[in-house]
This record gives structure tokens, C-alpha cells and sequence, in this order.
């Protein structure tokens, strides 16, 4: 068994008794795609909703696509469908796009606008979501369980989820 | 030259930067000193360019439970601050004050989140009282914003402003002496590329 870490703006994908990990989701989103019958898990953890969003010079780099929801997702899928998953078979579960400061600004407000963007591109790909940990004040931690497609979230102060 | 990228300042910009750290450290440490009644000495502070994961090591790893004070910047220069205090340090300060530590930053009770807005408010304010003083420029700052969290998931907040520009956070890493013990905090400053490229016009050195 393996435990494979994914950094901020980074996916990866895992089989069999992988654990992939990502740490402590602020406003940013994890999003778990599984593929039950062939037990292979993919997760991305996506900064920021689109990628129209970004600077023209810097869009096309590979940590430019996995910073963004919509281009985040799409090589996601990818990555899955290379390591033999069937893109209709994918379910997700989604963590994360918590509000960690209160205040009206638009910056502040970002985790909200990546929930929905996620669910919009995920919508998009007919990818059918199946838990969500989403919103609220506080950081989270997800480990994506490769044999059973459990997502397990770890938060400071709350207690341990297992969806 | 325009400042496209943080990445692209030189050593020589970030001993500037350095200079306002240590001018705004300066002026926290005697603000603190009479908050906290007791004298307080600092260090030359440290400001490093970091890439967002150095920098959440730098503040105890990912899942670290500290506390963050976020700061609005509006006025001639736009921008965030965010100040890191540790569950350590923020013990040390309460103990100065009150004779007694924090006992569980996730669980604070009323005078304790309000004596550590206070300290996140002086800090915030001596930063950029340093600057607006050294460059004659108008600046305010919003009330301190208190989130107690996972330190990557509170640093996430300023790297989703940095995502637009780079990938590198600037972080102030202060030592005060409080009682006979270092305390350690850091300031992590977010600006917004083109105040960051005003704010040395201002200073006149040359991007």
C-alpha cells in the first residue's frame, strides 16, 4: 500500500491499496473521482474556478491547468482514463471550498465559487456526485481510499468523516 | 520594467523589503512592549520568498493548528496581510498578560480571541505604518479577520490571491524575546503586483 500525496494545484491517480492524501483544503477544492470496478481513484485539488480567469502568459503550463476547476478536472479524467478507468463508470466526491475568513469581499468568497464551478464541470462530463464535504468556515483534510472509494475527511476541530 | 511575477524580485528588492520588516518589527515590539508591560526585544527579522509548500512548512506543516489574522490593503498600495501566530507564542504573550497560558487556540475564550485580535491588529498596523511612513503613501487597512485552522488551509486564502502572479509568498519571520523566551511569529505579505512595482517607485529603486 502506498500513500500518495497531492500538493496544492496537483492531481494524481492510485490503485489497488493506494491512499491518495491532499492537505488541509481551505477555500481550495479536492475532488475524488472513482472508478469502482476497476478500483482506480483519482484526486485533484483545484485552487481557483477557470482557468479564462488566468493570465494570458502563464495558461498554458501543466501547473496552470491543475490550479484551475474546469482544466483541473478535464486531465484528471484523463489521467484516470490512461490508467485503464471508464469515464462513464466515475463517481466523485468532493471536499473542501470552505469560506476560512469571514468578510464580503470577492476574494474571500472563492471557496464557494469553486464548489460551484467543480459541480458545474463535473455536471458537464455526466460525472455524477455521490458525497460532499463542502463549505462552512473550516480546513479540511481528505485521504481518497483506492480499494474501497471511501473519502476520508480530517478537520482540526471536528471529527473524522468517512463517505 | 514592469513587475509581472514576484518571483522576478532581486535580492536588492527583497533587502528593501527587509528594511520595512525590520522598521515594521521595530515599531511592534514597542507596541507590544507597553500592551504587554514588560520589555520586549526582537531580532532582525528574516524575509524570505517562499513557494507556497516551503512556506507552510516554514509554519509547522499543513496540518498545524495556528492562528491567522488576515488584513485588507486599500489605498494607494492594494494588497493582504496575513499574520501567523503560533499556539506557543500566542501562550507566551497571554502568560506576559494575564499569568495564564492559552490553553487550547481552537477553544479560546472571549478575552483571549480579543487580546490576540489586539496583537494581530498592532503587528498589522506597524507593518504598514513602516511603509506608508518610509514612502509618504496613504494606506488602510481593514480590521484583523481571526481564523484558528489548519495552517495550510489559512495560508491557502493569501496563495489563491498569489495564484493569479506566482507561486511565491512573502513571508516575515520575526523572534521577539518576550520574558527571557523567542517567540516566533510571521507576517506574510500579499500585494498586488502593481503596488508592489509603485511601492519601490516610491522608494526609488529601481525594477
Amino acid at each position: 500500500m502506498g500513500t500518495i500525496t497531492v500538493g496544492i494545484a496537483d492531481l494524481k491517480v492510485g490503485k489497488a491499496d493506494d491512499v491518495l492524501v491532499t492537505y488541509a483544503l481551505g477555500s481550495c477544492v479536492g475532488i475524488c473521482l472513482y472508478d469502482a470496478e476497476k478500483k482506480i481513484a483519482g484526486l485533484a485539488h483545484i485552487m481557483l474556478p477557470l482557468s479564462k480567469d488566468a493570465a494570458a502568459a502563464s495558461k498554458s503550463t501543466p501547473e496552470n491547468r491543475r490550479r484551475y476547476a474546469d482544466t483541473g478536472i478535464t486531465e484528471l479524467i484523463q489521467e484516470m482514463s490512461l490508467a485503464g478507468a471508464t469515464t462513464k463508470n466515475l463517481t466523485a466526491k468532493i471536499a473542501g471550498g470552505a469560506q476560512m475568513f469571514t468578510s464580503s469581499s470577492a476574494v474571500f468568497n472563492i471557496g464557494e465559487r469553486n464548489v460551484e464551478a467543480v459541480k458545474k464541470m463535473l455536471a458537464a462530463y455526466r460525472i455524477r456526485i455521490i458525497a460532499e464535504e463542502t463549505g462552512l468556515n473550516y480546513g479540511r483534510t481528505v485521504f481518497f481510499h483506492a480499494d474501497t472509494g471511501i473519502m476520508e475527511v480530517r478537520a482540526a476541530t471536528k471529527e473524522t468523516k468517512m463517505v | 520594467m514592469a513587475i509581472t511575477n514576484i518571483e522576478e524580485l532581486q535580492a536588492m528588492h527583497l533587502d528593501v523589503l527587509k528594511e520595512i520588516g525590520n522598521i515594521g518589527s521595530g515599531n511592534a515590539a514597542s507596541a507590544l512592549s507597553t500592551m504587554l508591560n514588560c520589555p520586549i526585544d526582537i531580532s532582525v527579522p528574516d524575509v524570505r520568498l517562499l513557494n507556497f509548500d516551503d512556506a507552510v512548512n516554514f509554519l509547522g506543516g499543513p496540518e498545524n493548528v495556528a492562528i491567522g489574522m488576515l488584513v485588507n490593503i486599500t489605498g494607494d498600495i492594494t494588497g493582504m496581510m496575513l499574520y501567523v501566530i503560533q499556539h506557543s507564542c500566542a501562550s507566551r504573550m497571554t502568560e506576559a498578560v494575564f499569568g495564564m497560558g492559552i490553553e487550547d487556540i481552537t477553544n479560546m475564550n472571549e478575552m483571549e480571541v480579543s487580546f490576540i485580535g489586539e496583537v494581530g491588529n498592532i503587528m498589522s498596523a506597524s507593518y504598514i505604518n513602516a511603509i506608508a511612513s518610509l514612502t509618504n503613501m496613504m494606506i488602510d487597512i481593514s480590521v484583523p479577520n481571526m481564523c484558528v485552522d489548519m495552517a495550510g488551509a489559512i495560508l491557502s486564502v493569501p496563495a489563491v490571491s498569489f495564484a493569479q502572479v506566482g507561486d511565491k509568498v512573502l513571508l516575515i519571520d520575526d523572534s521577539f524575546i518576550i520574558g527571557g523566551n523567542e517567540v516566533k511569529s510571521n507576517m506574510i505579505l500579499v500585494p498586488e503586483m502593481r503596488s508592489l512595482e509603485y511601492l519601490f517607485n516610491k522608494l526609488g529603486v529601481n525594477i
